[in-house]
């Protein structure tokens, strides 16, 4: 056992602020140099058990612990988190919060600063392994100017300076775009090939880990270990679907198609796939017995913009010669590369910002001369960050607030309406609480709510989805399809591939400032032109067509997603 | 910098322009902080002639009047040349103050501070701050486009004051609970990489002490040296042409 360089036993946690526990019975080794990935839904307590082994339990959150963890062989109850911190590097989600220096090379340098290093030492080891990571020509930028996957080169740069045994990744994938997603799962591996060091991936996001080989999978639900299986063992099980993790689409492809999902056939990941040639033939009959209906949306147009252009006051161009229509009841998305263009055109739609050039028509007219308040009565905007967005303290509040600064309703109807739209969005019941009290998704739901009250007829939403476990991006998701269903227009910026392909009929991809793609999601998906110009990825469900002989695989995925649509009903 | 030693004034203000050419920061980047320094200056002026128009005839004992304005107001020569005094005074330090805050990296800043004995836990928060400011600026910018697309009304003139204060600080709770998030991750960040573990640290951004250091710290010796000088040499902080 002296290999184990973390090891649960029977361990048990509760936070002080809460009254049930949120780690039961945990029993885990994890070998020196093994690759893990701990996975499970949010809430399902991965988190608290990151917190356990980089020591931020119980230095920033107090609780009360059970039983035996083991880092190095020592007892937690002998370390610290500076102790641990020689032991375990932790890399953080995205997020510019967490860079500390002014500079790359700064930041990197931080804990050798808190250890007394001397100057010439420190200029040494942070030139070493920023080369290690590949961000050696980035010593002196701002941190935050640099992309979401140089970020995290940083990031990961800053932890492997002090020639840790561990290195821990919380949710490396959050805020990452497909395309950079990818690269840094192969980043991870890269480092773990050449160093051996032990990694531990804390991730929702199964199929993207799975990009790379990794040792075990722990699969967490509701505070426990549910099953501490290879990747293979794990899709070859029924566990994923059970405790709300998205599995691969191709493997959802194969069980729709009625093939048997065992280990022989290294399932984990689309490469490694060994599909017999009855498997084959499965899918293909599969393929050819889902029934396609043309769905075309042929309802007038209901905003249009024409020839739009856009540059910033420092010159920078965000959006040229922009032609988009979209019809009556679309809900259709925008996708492309952070800083593409695709927030800023929305924010010229809705008038944040003043376009130089073209022109936008709500049903036929002209809204230049529409305020933000004006326009805001017919488009909504729904921001990313719910808190960003949530300015009263009650729910109710809230949701009212757009009416009552209108004023030029009466009082009983602003209340009617407020009744009606808590009752669409399912928060009638939390009318009276604080939104403090609400979990992300149920605040998500107060910030769309507080833009339906006010009874827009086209509503932008930014990212709906980001950070969200599958269980709650379904909620989401179902609950803006239901409302599109109502006759919301609703446009989507996002990222997320699996929520352009299962909830939007059409894609507008935005990349360097120009239009350059505006077809259905199945077809942006298999043109590689356009997948690469808008940092998306190929989907695994067009690797399968293709290994199936299957020769049009924009097709496969058009009767894919009808037939999950089915299946999901 | 007690002097009011109208030469002395002059000298620095020049040199504090001087300073600023050498600084080479493009005025675009800080106009906002002149204009608030100008709009200051003049408000100070008018109102110390408000309440005490009268105030250079006491410190320089002699009264030269030139015209009556109204009421008790006078025009005085004794009170214009106080008045050119104070003007001077802000034109020898605003230029100075703005290059200090444009040009110094807050890290070398914190650095600094700790070399010279204030805890690197106080510097360093000092820096941190200076360092959130402009991620604060964008953060609110964000807020205040959502508050507006719901119909709150920021800059419209068509409020009273009164109103648009209310407004703005419906903007407040957004912001404090987006700041305090960030302050959650920023310390765990922190504390995760051994932030407080020692007594004392090192800084990469720590620079050597060179000739021109050593130039500018001997060049404020002499400055300081100057203007004591002058307090003894007029016997009070001001220099007196009227006798």
């Amino acid at each position: 056992m002296a290999d184990n360089i973390i090891e649960f036993r029977n361990f048990g946690f509760k936070y002080t602020a809460q009254a049930e526990p949120t780690l039961y019975d945990i029993n885990l080794a994890v070998r020196r140099g093994e690759k893990v990935l701990v996975c499970g839904p949010s809430g399902c307590g991965k988190s608290t058990l990151a917190h356990c082994i980089n020591g931020l339990i119980p230095a920033s959150y107090s609780g009360e612990a059970t039983g035996e963890l083991l880092i190095g062989g020592k007892s937690f109850r002998d370390l610290d988190i500076f102790k641990i911190s020689k032991m375990v590097g932790t890399v953080l989600q995205d997020s510019d919060a967490q860079f500390i220096g002014l500079t790359v090379g700064e930041d990197i340098a931080f804990a050798l600063e808190n250890d007394r290093t001397p100057l010439e030492e420190m200029r040494r080891r942070v030139a070493d392994v920023s080369r290690l990571v590949g961000v050696d020509k980035l010593l002196h930028h701002a941190p935050y100017e640099l992309s979401g996957g140089l970020k995290q080169r940083v990031s990961l740069a800053g932890v492997m300076v002090d020639d840790v045994d561990v290195l821990l990744f919380d949710e490396p994938l959050a805020n990452l775009d497909p395309a950079t997603g990818k690269t840094a799962i192969e980043m991870i591996d890269d480092i773990h090939k050449r160093t051996g060091k032990t990694v531990v991936i804390i991730e929702h996001r199964l199929e993207d880990v799975l990009h790379r080989d990794i040792d075990r999978v722990v699969l967490m639900g509701e505070g426990r270990i549910i099953a501490d299986l290879t990747p293979a063992q794990l899709l070859s099980s029924d566990l994923l679907v059970k405790s709300g993790i998205r599995e691969p689409l191709y493997i959802t492809a194969l069980k729709y198609a009625g093939v048997n999902i065992n280990e022989d056939i290294e399932p984990q990941r689309i490469e490694t796939l060994k599909l017999s040639q009855t498997d084959m033939d499965k899918v293909r009959d599969w393929y050819h017995s889902v029934p396609v209906s043309p769905v075309r949306n042929d309802r007038p147009v209901i905003l249009e913009a024409k020839g739009i252009g856009f540059s910033y006051s420092n010159g920078h161009k965000a959006l040229d010669g922009i032609d988009v229509e979209i019809r009556e009841g679309e809900m259709m998305s925008i996708v492309g590369r952070n800083g593409a263009g695709k927030s800023t055109f929305s924010k010229v739609i809705c008038g944040f910002e003043k376009q130089q050039r073209g022109a936008i028509y709500l049903k036929g007219a002209d809204i230049a001369s529409l305020s933000i308040k004006e326009r805001a009565g017919h488009i909504g905007y729904v921001m990313q960050n719910p808190n960003q967005m949530i300015s009263k303290p009650m729910v109710r509040e809230e949701v009212a607030l757009g009416l009552v600064l209108d004023n030029r309703l009466p009082k009983d109807e602003i209340d009617r309406r407020v009744d009606d739209t808590l009752r669409i969005c399912g928060l009638y019941p939390f009318r009276n609480w604080p939104v403090s009290a609400l979990s992300y998704g149920q605040k998500k739901r107060v910030t769309i709510a507080s833009i339906l009250s006010m009874d827009p007829e086209i509503i932008i939403l930014d990212e709906p989805t980001a950070g969200q476990d599958y269980r709650h991006y379904t909620d989401i998701m179902e609950f803006l399809k239901e409302l599109n269903g109502k006759g919301v227009t609703i446009i989507l910026i996002t990222h997320d591939m699996h929520l352009m392909l299962e909830y939007c009929t059409r894609a507008v991809v935005f990349s360097d400032s120009h239009k350059v793609a505006d077809a259905p999601c199945e077809e942006i998906l298999t043109d590689a032109d356009v997948v690469g110009k808008a940092s998306l990825k190929e989907t695994s469900l067009a690797m399968l067509a293709q290994m199936c002989s299957i020769g049009d695989p924009t097709d496969f995925i058009r009767r894919f997603i009808i037939a999950d649509r089915e299946a999901r009903k | 910098m007690t002097t009011f030693d109208t030469r002395l004034l002059a000298v620095l203000a020049v040199l504090a322009f001087v300073v600023m050419g050498l600084s080479r920061i493009r005025v675009s980047e800080v106009k906002v902080l002149f204009w608030f320094s100008f709009v200051f200056m003049v408000l100070n002026n008018l109102l110390i002639f408000l309440f005490s128009p009268e105030h250079g005839v006491s410190i320089y004992g002699t009264r030269h009047e030139i015209a009556h304005l109204f009421l008790r107001y006078n025009l005085v020569q004794e009170q214009l040349f106080y008045q050119l005094n104070v003007v001077l005074k802000y034109l020898a330090t605003f230029p100075v103050v703005i290059v200090f805050v444009s040009t110094t990296n807050p890290s070398e800043f914190a650095s600094a501070l700790n070399r010279i004995g204030v805890s690197y836990r106080i510097a360093y928060s000092v820096s941190l701050a200076l360092r959130y400011i402009p991620d604060i600026q964008r953060e609110y910018h964000e807020i205040s486009i959502a508050q507006q697309a719901r119909g709150l009304e920021m800059a419209s003139r068509k409020q009273s004051l009164f109103k648009r204060l209310r407004n703005a600080a419906s903007m407040l709770f957004p912001l404090i609970i987006s700041s305090m998030n960030r302050i959650e991750v920023i310390a765990n960040a922190m504390e995760l990489r051994g932030f407080g573990k020692e007594k004392r640290r090192t800084w990469y951004s720590a620079r050597p002490f060179r000739v021109a250091d050593y130039a500018s710290i001997i060049i404020c010796v002499l400055m300081l040296a100057a203007s004591i000088l002058m307090n003894v040499l007029n016997g009070g902080r001001y220099f007196n042409p009227f006798v």
